[in-house]
């Protein structure tokens, strides 16, 4: 069952031919002791079938967060959603019923984790918790479930499964457990697929290989993938988009191509000679000097304005506007046409 | 699993062999005229010395007494009183009703305990969970023969709710109360336990996944938080049975129960030295086994845990 027959058996505000996902100008704020902090700030992205966007940006840009309000998996309180639309095929998830919530995310919208070991209940089997779904979602029996659960884990190429069906967490290697995560978030056939850091646990050349699985699941089945990752290098060979996201804020929203070929945004720039890409293994890393904002208290004007060498006087007065640099590129620089034209 | 079950086994004789010994040289081997006082004002005639030392191997070194000793209790003989009871039907006659007290007791503080630790670990802050915290917080700060004179006072005497003492039969009704009080104590700690044990899995990564999976709210408590959460608290109990087995001395004497607790009680005043040594023996080995089991338990609750 997928998402789409959920639309034909319940009264759902489904839109035909709306994007497969859209987050829209969401904002998100935690209420802790210290203050409110401002986690996202107007963040908007899209994903359609067979694409993938992957989301950068540092530590505590705001990544998972805005992936957990899609998921609707967010802590509240202390977080609160405090404004934009979540559309899932044009409805506003917002909006809908718990149930209906649910249900979505269940089989519309699945998500993997990081930490593969501790997002598995350490107490039941790998194979419980694939069948779970399937049981408790499609009414399957114990057995069709355990077959379909040996079969999801020969998909992700985990060997012997049907033995490894039986065990737990703990018995698997990082990366079968990642497999293992993969072939969860399958179980119900979604439409969109999450994968938060799926590969940042893990050594390098199984970090390769799980990227290889992910890509090509994707690409078989048509999945909307959101890459939310680090590495840079993954993100050239697998984005079709890249959205760069500083403070709460989506800065740059660009194809891979031309956001390589030339970076709209001084943060991107200086995100590219930072992070560790796998095509420059040795290189000196720089580091972009300076930490990012508090959440508590955003800087007036451009929220990267401390950190940035290109800062002018008014950046530090006046919020950038997103700027259209053609073909769906956007860019929160005052300066982004001079990055991106001038030489 | 097969094999480490035989390991503890096997580990159990050095054990039990080391406990029972210094129990043995402990009661046994004290300075003194072990017969002293036992024939009113006079001392004691001396052919019953004699016969004395020669039933208890007396004129042996203790070490020869004390294999003598556990060579009988190997084929369940724990011997003799000085007035000629069997050991072993005193223990008969008293220990099942110690053992159906702590019964009772574990049953009170796992029910209570852990529905008073659900409730507060699920809802977070509140009146429910500040009136569990001030309670609990009373219950251990309190010894248990106040609470125990207490509530007989209160429920026994006054409101004449439950039987104040336990009759000969100590029928389970009876015997409520006095669980009750056993068992308040680590009630108390039940549900502290298990309201930390469920705050914390709460918040894990697992219980995200299961959100994430579009699990019903029902069956993400009942089968990822809940099942979690019960490990320690399953743990604890179990150990707590294991203790409570051993009598309860202060329990059993302010409602007047005929268990295991005052046997020890008495025989040690009356320098019962045989009856000693042979209850404390027996509950050596059934904490032992308690504790064996419990580690098997353990197992099976938690998986992670392998014993080979
Ligand atoms: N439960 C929470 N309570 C309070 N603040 C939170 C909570 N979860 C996240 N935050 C805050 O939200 C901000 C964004 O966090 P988020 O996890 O989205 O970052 P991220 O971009 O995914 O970073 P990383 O690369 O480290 O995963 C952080 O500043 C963090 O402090
Ligand atoms: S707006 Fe100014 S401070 Fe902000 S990124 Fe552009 S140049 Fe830097
Ligand atoms: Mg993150």
């Amino acid at each position: 069952m997928s998402a789409q027959s959920i639309g034909e058996t319940e009264d759902t505000g489904v839109v035909p031919d709306a994007p497969l996902l859209e987050v829209d100008d969401l904002y998100v704020e935690f209420r802790t002791r210290d203050g409110v902090a401002k986690v996202l700030n107007g963040v908007s992205y899209h994903v359609d079938a067979g694409e993938t966007l992957a989301v950068l940006g540092e530590s505590g840009s705001g990544k998972s967060v805005t992936a957990q309000a899609v998921m609707g998996i967010l802590d509240e309180p202390p977080a609160a959603v405090t404004g934009g639309e979540i559309r899932y095929h044009g409805e506003d998830l917002l909006k809908v019923s718990a149930q209906r919530r649910s249900d979505v995310r269940a089989e519309g919208i699945a998500m993997i984790f990081q930490d593969a070991l501790s997002a598995l209940n350490p107490v039941y089997t790998v194979g419980f918790q694939i069948e779970e779904q399937l049981r408790v979602r499609l009414g399957m029996s114990r057995q069709e479930a355990r077959k379909r659960a040996i079969a999801l884990l020969d998909l992700v190429r985990i060997p012997n499964a049907a033995r490894r069906v039986r065990q737990y967490p703990h018995e698997f290697s990082g990366g079968m457990r990642q497999r293992a995560m993969i072939a969860m978030s399958l179980a119900l056939d979604p439409e969109v697929l999450i994968a938060d850091e799926p590969t940042t646990a893990l050594d390098v050349t199984v970090q390769a290989q799980i990227m290889d699985l992910l890509k090509e699941i994707q690409t078989e089945r048509r999945m909307g993938l959101i890459l939310i990752t680090h590495d840079l290098g993954v993100v050239a060979e697998v984005a079709d988009r890249i959205a760069v996201m500083y403070a709460g804020r989506i800065v740059e929203y660009a194809d891979a191509v031309s956001l390589y070929r030339r970076p709209g945004h001084p943060y991107t720039a200086a995100l590219m000679e930072s992070l560790p890409r796998l095509d420059l293994k040795g290189h000196e890393l720089k580091t972009i000097k300076g930490l990012p904002p508090s959440l508590l208290a955003i800087p007036p004007g451009c929220p990267f304005h401390p950190r940035c060498a290109m800062a002018q006087d008014r950046c530090r007065t006046e919020v950038p506007a997103e700027y259209r640099l053609g073909l769906g590129r956007t860019s929160r620089c005052h300066f982004a046409e001079e990055m991106v034209g001038g030489v | 699993m097969g094999r480490y079950v035989l390991r503890r086994l096997l580990q159990l004789i050095p054990v039990f062999v080391g406990t029972t010994f210094l129990i043995y040289v402990m009661v046994w081997a004290v300075p003194g005229d072990p017969f002293a006082g036992m024939c009113g004002e006079r001392p004691c005639n001396p052919a019953f010395v004699a016969m004395m030392t020669d039933k208890y191997n007396m004129d042996e070194t203790v070490f020869v007494q004390y294999f003598l000793y556990l060579g009988n209790l190997l084929q369940g003989d724990f011997g003799e009183t000085f007035s000629g009871l069997a050991v072993g039907d005193l223990i008969a006659l008293r220990y099942p009703v110690s053992i159906q007290l702590a019964v009772i007791a574990v049953a009170i503080e796992a029910v209570i305990g852990i529905a008073a630790g659900i409730l507060t670990g699920l809802r977070g802050r509140g009146f429910v969970d500040n009136l569990v915290l001030v309670s609990t917080l009373f219950l251990i700060s309190i010894p248990t023969f106040v609470t125990g004179f207490l509530l007989q006072i209160v429920f026994g005497l006054e409101l004449g709710w439950f039987p104040a003492t336990v009759s000969s039969e100590a029928t389970w009704g009876e015997l409520i109360m006095p669980g009750f009080v056993l068992g308040s104590l680590s009630m108390a700690y039940v549900s502290r336990l298990t309201r930390t044990s469920i705050a914390e899995n709460r918040r894990a990564d697992f219980m995200r996944t299961a959100l994430a999976k579009g699990q019903p709210k029902r069956r993400i408590v009942g089968v990822h938080l809940l099942r979690n959460s019960a490990i320690p608290v399953l743990t604890f109990l179990g150990t707590d049975l294991g203790n409570l087995m051993g009598g309860a001395i202060v329990t059993e004497g302010i409602f007047g129960i005929p268990g295991i607790g005052g046997l020890i009680y008495d025989s040690i005043l009356n320098k019962e030295g045989v009856t000693v040594t042979g209850v404390v023996v027996l509950l050596v080995i059934v904490f032992l086994l308690v504790n064996l089991i419990i580690d098997l338990l353990y197992a099976v609750l938690d998986p992670r845990i392998r014993y080979d």
